[in-house]
């Protein structure tokens, strides 16, 4: 009865099986699906448990506070020159490209949206988003290693600033232009200019949302190590803005194969500093961005 | 006329905020908007400096070596001669082989977050694990893969190799660092970029087009491969371009991971080396001659890059403003 009805009127067979071939393929793409983000997950684990049991036993004082040891120097030594110079090298990163990246996104979002040049300036930033990270120290390289003579933190810094840059102004001009109009048309009616509105009202209203970008390129930077390999290099001595400095980065490339068990226990436990500190710094970005968004 | 007195009562009023710019205000304005404006041209002069800039210092030996220097494989420093095909052979190998592992995780789990498969605060907890994947510095992968992956795919490699030795792929021993273990390091870190870009993508498709499927019947995976997927396959395919982008540049991991060797083989056990890698190694030591080459180097990587992420960004933003449309 029911099946001359289904004929009469054309329709498929809308029931449904729990064993029809299609249904058990349906299953078993789920199962795939299922297990691949499972496997996804694996890797993060897995270092963050290898991070904090090779590298786990050496956080105490000393490695915050002591220079690196020698490839002879069996126990004891830490990490402290490589901290302060990574802290040292996004700081100057961070000057440079915090006011550089929120002028040209107030640009970018208010004064002159549709301009040419600011579609080209969005286009550039969006390609120096992708640039590898090894170019921006081969650009350092050329323009402060060869002309100041010498591997020093301020070209580090440099080569951080050409990767931070674009993420800084990318963000603060998406949340520029989330400021509600209406906003930036009171202070209008109020008499404001253009500036005044943008300094007075709108930038304190972006504000979250520009420091969750500088945070996230900050943390980026922090763990950069192939635009520091050649503009920094490393020094196992305290920090000379002149000099070639340390980074956590680059003391993790240099002990990861030497042959003394010393240096690479300290590899693990700079690794370990490392990721906290860049996960700290995610963790914030994402605090702030979310208590924004309520 | 009431209302008129009440305006102007309150425009008498002496504490009101409102007040026209004053001559101060006025020139800070214009200040202001000149720095904005001067910034953003700095942004695109940058651009613009760092290619001029490597460029310029390569030119030399452009001029030297011409494009031979590209295709040829001899590296022999005392000699002064230079070929980069190995490092381009090898950018190019364990970048695809990477996109290849790290694509099908990555739409895989941009699938397995949108198509309702989870509550929503466990979608939450997995997106922002794989989230954070993406912010372990590539050192640590170095690290990690170095002293945890490497020992753990020997013995499988090892069987491959002594049953399917025959097999291009697998026809060199393993020695540990080489091709398969940088590109699986690889595909992990490019993964996350995927996977973020393919969410938005397959987000975007609209209800309405799943709820058809779905009401003419369709089980959940006939609805995902034959609907959705197509319908989100131009912001996927952005995804993938743009992945490969990232894995064409990424640099600290395969130095520590590739071998190092200019080697060009079709063997994913074999050592090889990456212009990125070139360059990392090189660098710090390099005479003037070979600074030349090396800037050459960074310039062919420069160029491929610069292609590929254009050609991603392009895809995604023509897709995406159609989709916005339907």
């Amino acid at each position: 009865m029911n099946e001359t009805k289904n004929n009469l009127l054309q329709l498929p067979n809308l029931e449904r099986h729990p064993f029809e071939p299609r249904a058990l393929k349906s299953i078993l793409l789920s199962t795939i699906t299922v297990i691949c983000a499972i496997l996804a997950c694996v890797p993060l684990f897995s270092v963050l448990v290898m991070l904090i049991y090779r590298g786990g036993s050496r956080i105490n004082l000393e490695l915050f506070t002591a220079l690196p040891p020698t490839a002879f120097q069996f126990d004891g030594g830490g990490i402290s020159n490589a901290i302060i110079g990574t802290l040292f090298m996004v700081g100057i990163a961070a000057l440079i490209t915090i006011p550089f990246g929120v002028l040209a996104a107030i640009y970018l979002a208010e004064f002159g949206p549709y301009s040419k040049i600011a579609t080209i300036a969005r286009f550039s930033a969006k390609t120096m988003s992708g640039l590898p990270s090894i170019i921006a120290g081969v650009f350092a390289y050329a323009i402060m290693v060869i002309t100041m003579g010498s591997y020093s933190a301020w070209a580090g810094g440099v080569a951080l600033a050409v990767l931070m840059l674009p993420t800084i102004l990318l963000t603060a001009e998406e949340t520029i232009k989330m400021v509600p109009k209406r906003m930036k048309e009171a202070a209008f009616g109020m008499g404001c200019t253009p500036s005044q509105s943008m300094t007075k009202v709108v930038l304190p209203m972006a504000l979250p949302g520009i420091i969750t970008g500088v945070v996230l390129a900050v943390a980026r930077a922090a763990g950069e190590t192939a635009p520091l390999l050649f503009t920094a290099i490393f020094s196992e001595y305290a920090l000379e803005p002149n000099d070639p400095t340390a980074s956590l980065a680059v003391l993790i490339y240099n002990y990861s194969n030497s042959t003394s068990e010393n240096q690479l226990e300290l590899a693990w436990a700079a690794s370990l500093v490392l990721v906290v500190l860049v996960f700290i710094l995610n963790m914030v970005s994402r605090w702030i961005g979310s208590r924004t968004r309520k | 006329m009431a209302a008129e007195n009440g305006e102007e009562s309150i425009l008498n009023h002496a504490e009101t905020l409102a007040a026209p710019p004053t001559p101060v205000d006025k020139i800070f304005d214009k200040c202001f908007r000149t720095l904005t404006f001067v910034f953003t041209w700095a942004t695109v002069l940058l651009l613009a400096f760092i290619v001029f800039r490597i460029g310029g210092q390569a030119l030399p030996a452009m001029k030297e070596y011409g494009p031979g220097l590209l295709f040829s494989s001899d590296w022999d420093v005392n000699n002064n001669q230079f070929g980069i095909w190995p490092q381009i052979w090898g950018t190019l190998y364990s970048s695809l082989l990477a996109l290849v592992l790290g694509g099908f995780f990555g739409i895989t789990i941009a699938i397995f977050l949108t198509q309702d498969f989870l509550p929503h605060k466990l979608e939450m907890v997995l997106k922002n694990i794989v989230e954070l994947l993406a912010a372990i510095p590539s050192v640590v992968y170095g690290l990690w893969g170095i002293y945890v992956l490497i020992p753990l795919l020997q013995p499988t490699a090892d069987k491959l190799h002594s049953s399917f030795g025959w097999f291009p792929l697998f026809s060199t021993s393993f020695s540990g660092f080489g091709m398969f273990s940088a590109a699986l390091v690889l595909s992990i870190m490019i993964l996350p970029t995927i996977a973020a870009i393919s969410q938005d993508a397959l987000r975007a498709v609209p209800r309405r087009t799943k709820e058809a499927a779905f009401g003419m019947g369709a089980t959940r995976w006939e609805a995902i491969l034959r609907v959705i997927l197509p319908t989100a396959s131009g912001g996927i395919s952005g995804a993938l371009v743009l992945g490969l982008g990232r894995a064409l540049g990424e640099t600290m991991a395969l130095a520590m991971l590739v071998g190092n060797s200019a080697t060009v083989s079709l063997s994913l056990f074999s050592p090889a080396s990456t212009l990125a890698s070139l360059l990392a190694l090189n660098f710090p030591e390099a005479d003037l001659n070979q600074t030349g080459v090396l800037m050459y180097a960074a310039c062919t990587l420069l160029l491929i890059t610069l292609v590929v992420n254009m050609l991603g960004t392009l895809i995604i933003n023509t897709t995406t403003t159609k989709g916005g449309e339907r």
